[in-house]
């Protein structure tokens, strides 16, 4: 025994080596636990860096000049005339058309005085955007914005914007950075992602369903389960080049309402795109799905069948109601990423410009996500800002969208 | 009492006498028509998945045979421009940079993704993971054209103070690259921790009695049980770099480019898919035919790594009682 122990010892470290030994080991141990610690952190670091660079460019000073002098449109400085006088200021400054056009939209009897000052500003004095600044140098480095503008554009007006407003929320589409808004983004996305859900949701859930309780395991089965695996996996990009030959083109009669006596021209509507993100996210709603109706206990299952209920009475008034939660968390998780999805849009070909409310599931549409790409993409300045702040509004929809996912999960699982 | 037990003999009577005049009662299966109905809905929501696949095939296969009528498989996969205006039809530019991105985002994504996930399995406080866990998902869920912006308006600015301003052109792989890779860090260290998870934890015990460090026993003992895994996060993280595609769409380039450089423009499969796309695009045309033949070529590769994937978890798999 002592001599197994004394050759076990004298291959190993004796002493202060083994002292040192130990103390090296512990020392690496340190350095990579930090090591890994960091790589973690590195997720936090990137994701403020994120909000920082969008927030960054959300406020900011900017300096406008108009193309009018607002002194030569009346004696009394603008801010004080009343509603008739601005009234008068419009009709003496347009071209009589565009303010008929105005009056037809909706009669200056029925507008109110900021609005129709808002109209003053907006269609007779034109602000021009000289130059804008980000949240950091209006911060820090006011003095030198101060200095410039007084140098190179004396007659511009400075102000502190904020490019997210309400109005962002509430304008339309338009070329001119300082009047654009989401109003139509917003709504296509949200038509898309009714429309969607309205598809997606009974077919996940039926395919779920069809796999966890029917599904034998057979050869059959088993392919649809690994082609589901298979698809989830397939990028977005090619789920688009998909709705654009069958629901764009191929099912163009259906989805561009010609059938339904809707004609958009065309198949690349709300339809079109919503059956593609359709496609898209079932993968991911039926494997959420399987996972939720899997974690329904037999034993639930059991009972119901030991009452004589029929196998369908047994899914739909026990599987069901109990894997709710786990289906709705799902489908919150897979919406939210249709909602975020560009690429399968612009193949299946939302419109990037385009200013008229979309009215129905046959409109032609943009998104939040097209509206963030195409503004991205402008080298001018001024449409970072607008692309910044079209960025908080998906953030936030998104964000949204997961805190609800996170409260029904944690409300339900207490109950169970 | 009594009362009750001669009715409930009495009813048994009359279904014996009656057994012998009408059918039997039966156990056997019936046929019920309401559930049959339903059972065929929910084979067909099944089977839908099926179509999908079937219709990817069908339809990125039509139109690259179209494609290839005019231009032959050859020089598609030899040519070394992409240039539809004077008929030149080679991948190689496209992939090239499809490649190159990737490899860049692979370079943070695989170090970084598993590092957290070892910190997160093997070190992290239930504290601590419940702080870090929730700030990973948020950045996975952060949609990619927003990592597009991130690429374009914070890396690229940043890449360009760091090498040079004459180095960097403005539109560059290596800025679209690295912020895929931050993009894909969460995927990669979610399905590495889980693989990492599902080692039992006697393992881990065991090393400790043998006197292993909490280092030596995540390298040498769960990392090698846990491998398949990690290989199989790895894999579907390349796959998933290749066919990302609005960060390379916004941050990449929008000339199809035959270069090694990544700080110069260069555009990728899915980039060039989308810009040809997004224009207008006539149906008719050689050009619409041809973004089928780059998807086709895009599509076997993701599902070739998704099968790789899925064949060396079954390969590696250990497993445990």
């Amino acid at each position: 025994m002592t001599t197994l122990n004394d050759e076990i010892k004298s291959g190993l470290p004796q002493g202060e080596a083994a002292r040192r030994n130990v103390a090296s080991r512990r020392r690496t141990g340190a350095i990579w636990r930090t090591i890994f610690l960091s790589a973690t952190i590195i997720g936090l670091i990137a994701l403020s860096l994120l909000i920082y660079n969008v927030v960054n460019e959300v406020f900011g000073y900017v300096a406008t000049e108009y193309a009018v002098d607002p002194a030569t449109l009346s004696d009394k400085p603008i801010d004080e005339l009343n509603k008739d006088e601005l009234v008068a200021v419009l009709q003496d400054n347009m071209r009589a058309n565009a303010f008929r056009t105005l009056e037809r939209d909706k009669p200056m009897a029925d507008r109110s005085e900021s609005e129709v000052y808002d109209l003053v500003i907006e269609r007779v004095l034109k602000p021009q955007t000289l130059e804008t600044w980000t949240l950091r140098d209006s911060w820090f480095n006011k003095a030198a914005i101060d200095a410039q503008v007084a140098s190179e554009f004396p007659e511009a007006k400075l102000e502190f914007r904020s490019w997210l407003t309400a109005g962002f929320l509430t304008t339309p589409m338009s070329s001119d950075p300082l009047r654009a808004g989401v109003r139509t983004a917003l709504l296509g996305s949200l038509w898309m992602i009714a429309i969607t859900i309205l598809f997606a949701f009974p077919i996940g859930v039926g395919a779920a369903i069809y796999l966890e309780e029917y599904a034998t395991d057979n050869r059959f089965n088993r392919i649809i389960q690994t082609n589901i695996n298979n698809l989830a996996g397939v990028p977005s990009i090619i789920y688009g080049m998909l709705g654009l030959v069958i629901f764009v083109r191929t099912l163009e009669p259906l989805t561009s309402g010609r059938i339904f006596g809707a004609d958009s021209g065309n198949g690349r509507t709300i339809v079109a795109a919503s059956l593609t993100m359709m496609l898209l996210i079932l993968p991911i709603m039926i494997i959420n799905g399987q996972e939720a109706i899997r974690a329904v206990p037999l034993s639930l299952r059991q009972a119901s069948y030991g009452l004589g209920a029929t196998k369908w009475q047994t899914i739909w008034h026990h599987v069901l109601p109990n894997a709710l939660p786990g289906i709705f968390t799902g489908t919150i998780l897979a919406v939210s990423r249709a909602i975020g999805e560009t690429a399968p849009l612009i193949v299946v070909g939302a419109s990037t410009f385009i200013v008229t409310d979309p009215d129905g599931p046959f409109a032609k549409f943009t998104a939040l996500p097209i509206q963030i790409y195409n503004w991205t993409s402008r080298p001018q300045p001024e449409f970072a800002h607008i692309a910044a702040s079209a960025i908080v509004v998906l953030l936030v929809m998104l964000l949204s969208l997961n805190a609800i996912a996170v409260l029904l999960r944690n409300r339900f699982s207490k109950r169970g | 009492m009594d009362d009750k037990v001669s009715i409930g003999m009495d009813s048994r009577r009359i279904t014996t006498t009656q057994r012998e005049t009408t059918r039997p009662f039966s156990l056997k299966r019936q046929p019920r028509l309401g559930e049959s109905i339903i059972q065929g809905f929910l084979l067909f929501c099944g089977v839908l998945s099926m179509f999908t696949t079937i219709g990817i095939v069908v339809v990125l296969g039509s139109e690259s045979i179209a494609f290839f009528r005019q231009v032959s498989i050859v020089e598609f996969v030899t040519n070394t421009v992409w240039s539809p205006q004077i008929d030149e039809f080679g991948i190689l530019p496209l992939l090239l940079s499809t490649l190159l991105t990737s490899t860049i985002a692979m370079f943070i994504a695989l170090p970084t993704g598993l590092a957290a996930a070892i910190y997160l399995s093997e070190y992290a406080s239930s504290r601590a993971r419940s702080i870090l866990k929730p700030i990973l998902e948020v950045l996975a869920g952060v949609p990619t054209v927003v990592y597009g912006y991130f690429a374009l308006k914070f890396m690229t600015p940043v890449l360009k103070a760091v090498f040079g301003e004459a180095n960097v052109n403005i539109y560059n792989m290596a800025s679209a690259g690295l912020v895929m890779g931050i993009m894909i860090i969460p995927m990669v260290s979610s399905m590495s921790e889980d693989a990492l998870s599902a080692v039992p934890r006697a393992l881990r015990e065991g090393a400790y009695g043998l006197g292993a460090t909490r280092l030596e026993t995540a390298i040498k003992v769960v990392l090698p049980a846990g491998i398949s895994g990690i290989i199989a996060a790895f894999v579907v993280a390349i796959s998933r770099a290749v066919g990302e595609t609005m960060i390379v769409a916004v941050a990449a380039g929008a000339k199809p480019t035959f270069t090694f450089n990544p700080f110069e423009a260069a555009e990728t499969m899915t980039g060039h898919i989308a810009r040809i796309s997004g224009g207008d695009l006539s149906y008719a045309s050689i050009d619409y035919n041809s973004i089928f033949a780059i998807g086709l070529t895009l599509f076997l590769m993701t599902l070739g790594l998704n099968m790789v994937s899925r064949r060396l978890v079954r390969r590696f798999r250990e497993v445990y009682e």
